[in-house]
This record gives C-alpha cells, structure tokens and sequence, in this order.
C-alpha cells in the first residue's frame, strides 16, 4: 500500500514535473497516467507493487470529486442568468459526444474483427 | 458552534457522511438519479445552505479530499496497462472515435449555447466541459472562460454522462465494451469512468484512455474552434 502510494506520488510528481518544465497544457496526472502504463509495460514498475494503491484510488475515484462539484453552488446566480443555453447545450452536447463517439468506435471495430 | 462548523475535521466528515448513506443508497435501489456523486452533491449543497457555512470555508477543510484526484489519475495507468493489449489491437478506430468525439463535444456544446444566446464568457467556460477538471480549466482560462464555472460545469457533465450513460449508449444500440468505455471516457471524463468499471474492466480501461486521449484532442482543438466561431462565422 505505502509502496504503491510513493510509485504513484512519484510519478504523479514527474508528470508535472515534465507539464511544468515544457509548458505543455495537460496536466500532470494525465501524463503520469501514461508514464506508469509504459513503465508497466516495459516491467521498471512490476504490476503487484502498485496494484493494491492503484485499485484503492481507482475504485473511490468518483467520491473525490465532490468537493469541488460542490462549488457550482457559488455560480447559481450566473447559471440562472443563462440558464437555457447552459442547460440545452450542456445536455446536448452530452448525448451527442456519447453517441458519436460509440457508434463510430463499434462501426470501425466490426470491421476490424471481419477483416482478421 | 460556528467555529466548530468551520473547520476541515467537519469538512471532511460531512463530505464522508454522505457520500456514505448516498452509496448505501444506491446499493439498495439501484436506481440511476440515486447516483452517489449526484445526490451527494445536491445534499451537500442543502446542508451547507441550511447550517449557513458558506462554499470557501467548507472547501478549504474538504480540498483534502480532492487532492487525491491527481493521485488517482495517474492510477488509471494500472487498469489502462491491464487491458492495453485488447485496447491496442484497436488503436487506429480508437483515435478516429475520439478525435471525432472531441469535434462533435466542443462545437456541439459552443454552437448551442452561442445560438441560444450564452455570452462569449459562458460559451468559453462549457466549450471543453467533456474532459477531466484540471485539462478543461487550463483551456477554459486561455479562451476567455472563468476557469471555476467550468470545473463546476464540468463535473455536472461527468454527472450526467455516469447517470444516463450507460442506459442511453444501449437505447441506442451500443453493445460493444470498448465503444462503451470509450463512449462515456469522452463524454464525462472521471465520472464516468468510475461508472463505467461497474460495467466491466474493459469498459473501465477504455474509459480512462479516453480521458486522456480526448484531453489532449481537446487541448487541440477548442481554441481553433472557438477562434473560427467567433472571428470566422
């Protein structure tokens, strides 16, 4: 668990390190997220000494966004202003991102299986 | 009383109290609006309006908890590398899903919402509302947008996308779990994608590439959109 922590920290570390030093515009954690899937892949971090951390994060993720989903309370003036468009748009575009991006993907991927 | 109230032990306890009777909940109905991000948040609000601890001192004990945002991101990399092999296999129709999906997210919510009327600074704040808080603030802030009003925005669209989901990708025929994954990943972000591992592991993995593969798209993309819709059109 400690162990797994420090890995994670670490290169939660070196991913805004590296977001920092070169002015990149993703965040840090994204691309420590992809530093540790290579780090994996390449067996420099071996699965069982992170896993146990990384499945505690992953799987209460969703209560660590409440905090700040709470503070849409301090804009409900502006939202009510504009409530219509924010509203309309915000479920819209919601529904479309949904369908377009999974009905592409299952087009495009039933092809590849007919192909192999 | 106020002073106890007012510090970050109260805070965080609050913030567990009710996520915990929101997941129980859950648990026992099953039922989509009882999502336990949705409902806590709404209860939260309640609570913090009736006690009268205003958002800032309420936030500056409960930021302990969201630190552990970043943290969890990068864990996405453990169940990201568990399915890379099935997800690599892919890669091409992949990109080309999200890429699209990262168009179709930031000119479907910037169009909307101009052509209904929303200010340049409202439709600067929803324009990259699809991905993960600390990405969409950073683009937010460059095109003019108010960088707290989309964390907020933000976080209703991963809401939405975990609460309707998975129910609207079958309505409408998506059976495949990558697509799924990939699907909600795109459209909510974190949310999402802790929805979307109730659905499966691939689903999960999908979803969390898609986190970070439409963060970057995004990055790209919505200041050229927003550039063209209002210099251009």
């Amino acid at each position: 668990m400690i162990q797994g922590l420090t890995i994670i920290f670490l290169f939660l570390f070196i991913g805004d390190t590296i977001s920092n030093l070169f002015k990149i515009p993703i965040p840090g954690n994204v691309i420590g997220m992809i530093l540790l899937t290579g780090a994996l892949k390449f067996e420099i971090i071996k699965l069982k000494n992170v896993k146990p951390a990384a499945d505690i994060l992953v799987k209460n993720m969703a209560f660590l966004f409440i905090p700040p989903g709470v503070g849409i309370m301090i804009y409900f003036d502006l939202i009510k202003k504009e409530l219509i468009p924010i509203i309309v748009s915000y479920f819209f575009s919601t529904l479309a991102v949904l369908f377009v991006v999974g009905k592409i993907q299952q087009a495009l991927d039933k092809k590849n299986e007919k192909s192999n | 009383m106020k002073s106890l109230i007012e510090t970050p032990v109260f805070a965080v306890m609050i913030t567990f109290m009710v996520f915990y009777l929101a997941t129980k909940l859950y648990t026992k109905y099953r039922f989509i609006l009882f999502n336990p991000v949705l409902v806590s948040i709404t209860s939260l609000i309640v609570i913090l309006k009736t006690i009268n601890l205003d958002y800032h001192t309420y936030f500056k004990g409960a930021k302990i908890i969201s630190f552990f945002l970043g943290p969890s991101v990068v864990a996405l990399g453990v169940p990201l590398y568990l399915q890379f092999e099935e997800i690599k296999k892919r890669g091409i129709p992949i990109l080309i899903s999200i890429t699209i999906g990262s168009i179709v997210g930031i000119l479907s919510a910037a169009l909307t919402a101009k052509l209904l009327g929303a200010s340049k600074t409202v439709v600067a704040s929803i324009a990259p509302k699809s991905v993960t808080t600390p990405i969409a603030m950073g683009i937010s802030e460059k095109i003019g947008g108010i960088p707290s009003l989309t964390a907020a925005i933000v976080i209703a669209t991963g809401v939405l996308g975990a609460v309707i989901g998975p129910a609207f990708l079958k309505l409408t025929g998506i059976k495949n779990k990558i697509a799924i994954g990939l699907a909600i990943g795109s459209a909510s972000h974190g949310i999402g994608t802790a929805r979307a591992f109730e659905e499966g592991e691939l689903e999960g993995a999908s979803s969390s590439l898609a986190i970070c593969l439409n963060g970057i798209a995004t990055a790209i993309f919505t200041p050229i959109i927003f550039y063209i819709i209002y210099k251009l059109l």
